[in-house]
């Protein structure tokens, strides 16, 4: 018998009993459904958090001093300049925390930095208007500031204006041209300030610095050099912390990498339960249709005739399902993705596997009711009510 | 055609054996027409079950058309009863949720015959009992008499060598049963070899032959006097 015929003979099948091949099928759809959806929220969780990464500049190093001997901006400043062919700009990075910013009336809270003149290159920082710290101001602790555009826009001040940072007044020198949207939390919501006033100001010692590698390609080679010469300056590998935009994605990778596979897995077992409601009704089916099977066979149908009819009823039956959850599942995806604050995107990938897993579930939980039909002693087939 | 060499089929039922055919041999021409009449028990359906080729005989030898097919393998018993053998069952058999068209065009599809033949032939068949103008319709929503006649068009369509009815009036009323009985007797007389299983003795003297069974044996056989005179 000719595989469309067997195609069409399932499809009529499935049809014939459409409440109950939809309940067979919804374990497939939930299944498949859920795979996609995980695979693609997991994905857009990455996105969002490499995307963050990617803002913090994907050829600088971060350096964490913690404990140990203490590093000074001119080590650092000397060690800089002796791998020169790896670094080429470096700036402490004194942070106040969430500061309380205030013109006359208004006030917010944002991320306050102490940097020096050199985080204009490393941070890539156009201004709209004014200039960016300078060394002088470093030397001399002067009070001075750039203010991101929102921060700018939120409480209306200028070039010249003069505002009060945690209560010490500040006189703004440069506005940051807008680069992110210009909105709360993003990267036009912040403010720089000469790093020694910052430290001065919170009494506290510069720890952090940022090191800007002008060849993508170096990174890993100039973080293992900064690591060597801070585990001498230091004393131990424990005393600091390097942390490159590279490194963590490639940290949240492995364990979005992870989360995913967990997640999978337990899709994964939905699909199997799925796949068990097929065998299920599929056996019951061959039990409700003995008689037919052997009419069938009375007038000719071979084993493999009556196999391949319920086996391919199965996988007619698992793959509708695997289709309908497909389409379920790409089209929750992006609204539960915006529920969550995500992009969830689609993978083409999870699709296609998914696809594949449903219709191979099919032929494997169609297989032994299918050859149990095809089995069936027709004289027996045929007597039975 | 039909050569049964001292046939048994024997049943273990627990600790003894049933003998529901006990040495039966038995021959039967190409274009006879033989009705096998016997009394429940008597092992008249285990012998169509094995003319049938649905069942094989525990001895003996069981030559169909020349070829000895007392042990094949199932594929092959299938083959045989696409091809040679008709069905006609007492339930007509028919698949409910198939049309008459398509419940006619079965046995070709097992042969994997071409849809625009399978069409051409099963109307063909159809049109022979006389239900051209059922085509479409369920078997649910014809006759009995309709619905046996049906089925005599799907064991046509193949055109087999041998035509079996099994208590093919066993569920129909006399005047109705009467008619398939007819049928069958004009398909003989065109050429068609048909074997009648029934336990009734008015429809088992229509036939050409009777041959009647009793606790696995054949106890009488006779050739009936009447049979040129339909």
């Amino acid at each position: 018998m000719k595989l469309l015929q067997s195609l069409i003979m399932a499809l009529k099948s499935i049809l014939a009993n459409k409440l109950r091949s939809f309940l067979t099928m919804l374990g497939i759809i939930i299944g498949v459904a859920a795979v996609i959806i995980l695979v693609g929220l997991v994905g857009g969780f990455s996105n969002n958090i490499t995307s963050s990464f990617a803002r913090l500049g994907a050829n600088t190093i971060n350096v964490m001093i913690m404990r140990g001997k203490t590093v000074t901006v001119k080590d650092i400043e000397g060690f800089a300049l002796e791998h020169g062919e790896f670094f080429s700009a470096y700036t402490p990075n004194v942070s106040m925390g969430n500061a309380t910013i205030k013109n006359r009336t208004d006030s917010l809270t944002t991320n306050v930095s102490g940097v020096n003149e050199l985080a204009e290159q490393i941070d890539s920082i156009e201004l709209a208007a004014g200039r960016f710290i300078c060394y002088l101001d470093c030397e001399s602790q002067r009070r001075v500031c750039v203010i991101g555009s929102y921060i700018a826009k939120e409480l209306a001040v200028g070039l010249g204006d003069s505002i009060r940072i945690n209560g010490y007044h500040f006189d703004v020198i440069g506005i940051k041209e807008q680069k992110d949207g210009g909105t709360a939390s993003s990267a036009d919501d912040v403010v720089y300030l000469p790093y020694t006033t910052t430290a001065r100001l919170g009494r506290s010692q510069v720890s952090n610095y940022k090191l800007l590698v002008e060849d993508l390609n170096k990174i890993n080679e100039a973080s293992d050099i900064l690591s060597d010469y801070l585990v001498e300056a230091t004393g131990s590998e424990n005393n600091f912390r390097i942390i490159s935009a590279q490194a963590m994605t490639d940290t949240v990778n492995e364990l979005t990498g992870t989360l995913s596979l967990v997640l999978v897995g337990i899709a994964g077992i939905s699909l199997l339960v799925g796949g068990i409601g097929i065998m299920n009704i599929m056996i019951v089916s061959v039990t409700e249709r003995t008689r037919e099977i052997g009419i069938r066979k009375s007038i000719g149908a071979k084993q493999r005739d009556i196999m391949s009819q319920f086996l391919i009823e199965a996988i007619v039956t698992s793959a509708l399902g695997g289709m309908l959850g497909i389409a379920v599942g790409a089209g929750l995806s992006v609204p539960l993705g915006k529920l969550m604050g995500l992009t969830a995107a689609v993978s083409p990938t999870a699709v296609s596997i998914a696809f594949g897993v449903s219709a191979g579930i099919g032929i494997i939980f169609g297989y032994f009711p299918a050859l149990r039909a095809a089995r069936l002693n027709p004289i027996d087939a045929l007597r039975y009510e | 055609m039909i050569d049964f060499c001292d046939v048994y089929k024997i049943y273990q039922m627990g600790d003894y054996a049933v003998h529901a055919l006990d040495g039966v041999s038995l021959h039967i021409e190409e274009g006879e027409f033989v009705s096998i009449v016997g009394a429940s028990g008597s092992g008249k359906s285990t012998c169509m079950n094995i003319i049938g080729c649905l069942d094989e005989p525990s001895y003996g030898q069981y030559i169909l058309n020349g070829r000895d097919v007392s042990h094949l393998s199932s594929n092959e018993l299938a083959n045989i009863r696409n091809r040679m053998l008709g069905f006609v069952f007492q339930q007509y058999n028919l698949i409910a949720k198939l049309n008459v068209l398509e419940n006619v065009e079965l046995p070709l599809l097992y042969q994997g015959v071409s849809s625009a033949e399978r069409h051409a032939r099963a109307c063909e068949s159809l049109a022979r009992v006389d239900l051209s103008d059922k085509l479409k319709n369920l078997p649910s929503q014809l006759s009995g008499g309709q619905q046996q006649r049906v089925s005599i068009a799907r064991a046509l369509v193949s055109q087999p060598k041998v035509i079996l009815a099994d208590e093919p009036t066993g569920a129909l009323d006399s005047k109705t049963g009467q008619d398939v009985i007819n049928l069958l007797r004009q398909l003989n007389q065109e050429g068609h070899t048909i074997v009648l299983i029934t336990h009734e003795e008015n429809l088992a003297v229509q036939a050409k032959r009777m041959v009647r069974l009793s606790d696995g044996k054949i106890v009488e056989q006779c050739v009936m006097e009447n049979s040129a005179s339909f």
